[in-house]
């Protein structure tokens, strides 16, 4: 696929790169049948093709088993884990995964849309251990909470720190 | 807003049922061979190492919200005192995020120095590296060697750029000026050299019999749980997985370039040494390639509104001085998107992920550091080993709190 092509949607992404292992693996997962609502009723919610870049928009309480999906596929390795404050949008947050497959020598982005200011999201240690301190950081940085993450502390702030610095909310300087 | 989670380090740590027997041991900040102001809580039994928990944080200085309050050329000042070693990878990196965000073509001659001064940054990062361990180990004498050559390569950099350390050399859209003359011809008289001193430290560690026998065998790393904890770079090539960005994912006109991935399936501390004293190898090799085949042409991308004017240009042309003004002032926009740019610096992949929301101003700067994700290796490496081996160990890894507590 050719870095400047722009694919918007996941209709066009599915039909330009039908192949795509990572593609394959989130729509083979099985269906959640207690959502109700049709856009929840599937793992991949969206994605695009931006900048030679593949983003794919996963259902946050499908997190886990997403990264299991493409780590089966081929995507081998995690490589970031981050979170970008929307404020004031909603959903608030992102959480951004960025996983290289050795194999392919190419990378997929891996991206989770949560709401609201006190947000939690499934644990990928399990997945990937390495994960452990990328979570702390989303953490302490942005105050996403992370179910079954085996040590979620802070880990660049102190213990005691009051607020999470990467919130657009907080402020770049301190009063004077 | 309070947010505590776990109580402190001190009083979780010890594991069920061996209070008695096991110790708690604080190593750091302020210890000499943590490379930095790394603390280490270690519980040990006699003198094994039970559990490790690296603290870390000392020098966190929240850049990635600073870069938040800046123009898109305000921030690669301070990309460079993250990984304070090799600063023009951290340049470099973060360069080609934003180019990429912009679909901004480099000329060519600007990628082939960037080439050239990101391997000599490789040089510089790897004798500390080397200078640092082995003195860690006990062989003060390398570390005043490693130290003259890097001195060689700290005065290269301070006639490209004007300063020895900090950089910022390389800008959006290409390099901050032209290179001094004689450049070209320093760097030759230091690459000509350099192969030998690599000899040089070799004679005096690899036959060493002190040196292997605190190295070989010591912190061990498979190569499962290398890819499993997200390490990258030379340990992860000495622990048997070929892989490296340069040649697998190039950027910066790499792909003209003709080098080895030196690798090793060991996944010791003596592994990593060979294999970052191999890399070094490689790096003049490409430095080498960089002046025989160095093309003409300018050096900055042709974009007046994103590339700041040459001075002379500024002076008498009045297009050139208002591009100038509007630069430094507003800065310049960068159409919304997110990008993740990724590079093989001397410590494993660097990547920054730059989202822009349109505006002059950043959105999110996010480092993904080498650093960072091999420190969490480093209970599994010193796991069931003495007390002495995690000096060994952590001089093996190559760590720099810098891009760690960024």
């Amino acid at each position: 696929m050719a870095v400047d092509t722009t694919l918007i949607d996941k209709a066009a992404v599915l039909e330009a790169m039908p192949e795509h292992p990572a593609l394959q693996a989130l729509l083979a997962l099985p269906h959640d049948a207690l959502a109700n609502h049709a856009l929840l009723n599937h793992a991949l919610l969206d994605a695009r093709f931006d900048r030679g870049e593949l983003t794919l928009t996963v259902a946050p309480e499908r997190i886990r088993e997403a990264a299991a999906a493409v780590q089966a596929a081929g995507f081998n390795f995690l490589e970031d884990l981050t979170a970008v404050d929307w404020l004031p949008s909603e959903p608030r947050f992102q959480v951004s995964y960025h996983i290289l497959s050795h194999a392919m020598k190419d990378y997929i982005r891996l991206r989770v849309m949560l709401s609201g200011d006190e947000a939690t999201l499934a644990s990928i240690t399990s997945v990937w251990p390495g994960a452990n301190y990328y979570e702390r950081e989303v953490f302490d940085l942005f105050g996403i909470r992370f179910e079954g993450h085996p040590n979620l502390r802070r880990i660049l702030m102190p213990d005691e720190w009051v607020g999470h610095p990467l919130r657009k909310d907080y402020p770049v300087e301190g009063y004077r | 807003m309070t947010e505590t989670i776990g109580t402190p380090i001190l009083e979780a740590p010890l594991a069920e049922g061996a209070k008695d027997q096991h110790m708690v041991l604080n190593m750091g900040p302020q210890h000499p061979s943590t490379h930095g102001v790394l603390r280490l809580v270690l519980e040990i039994d006699g003198e094994i190492i039970v559990r490790l928990y690296p603290e870390i944080g000392y020098l966190h200085t929240g850049v990635e919200k600073t870069c938040e309050a800046k123009f898109y050329q305000q921030v690669v000042p301070l990309t460079d005192r993250l990984d304070y070693l090799s600063p023009m990878a951290n340049n470099l990196c973060y360069c080609l995020a934003v180019e990429k965000l912009l679909a901004l073509e480099i000329p060519e001659k600007a990628q082939w120095i960037r080439v050239m001064l990101t391997e000599l940054t490789r040089l510089n990062s790897h004798l500390v590296w080397l200078g640092t361990h082995a003195m860690d180990i006990g062989a003060l004498t390398v570390f005043l060697y490693t130290f003259r050559e890097r001195e060689d390569i700290l005065r290269i950099f301070e006639a490209v750029s004007g300063q020895r350390m900090m950089t910022s050399y390389f800008r959006v859209g290409g390099l901050a000026m032209e290179p001094p003359l004689d450049l070209f011809d320093r760097i030759q008289a230091f690459i000509k050299t350099f192969p030998e001193k690599i000899d040089e430290y070799s004679n005096l560690l690899t036959g060493n019999p002190i040196f292997i026998n605190r190295l070989r065998g010591v912190g061990y790393l498979s190569a499962t749980d290398a890819i499993a904890l997200g390490v990258t770079g030379p340990p992860l090539r000495a622990s048997g997985v070929d892989f490296d960005l340069r040649r697998d994912r190039p950027y910066s006109s790499y792909e003209k370039f003709q080098f080895k991935v030196p690798t090793s399936t060991v996944g010791d501390t003596w592994a990593r040494y060979l294999v970052r004293l191999e890399e070094m190898r490689e790096s003049v090799k490409i430095i080498q390639q960089a002046l025989d085949g160095m093309p003409e042409g300018p050096i900055k991308a042709d974009a007046p509104k994103i590339v700041l004017p040459d001075r002379e240009k500024m002076k008498t042309q009045m297009e050139a001085l208002i591009h100038h003004f509007k630069i430094v002032t507003e800065g310049f926009n960068v159409p919304a998107g997110e990008v993740y740019q990724s590079i093989e610096s001397p410590r494993g992949q660097m990547g920054y992920y730059v989202v822009s929301d349109g505006t002059a101003k950043p959105y999110r700067v996010h480092m993904r550091n080498p650093s960072f994700a091999t420190l969490q290796a480093l209970e599994t490496m010193c796991q069931g080993r003495l007390l002495a081996d995690v000096v060994a160990v952590i001089g093996s890894i190559d760590i720099v709190l810098g891009e760690i507590d960024r």
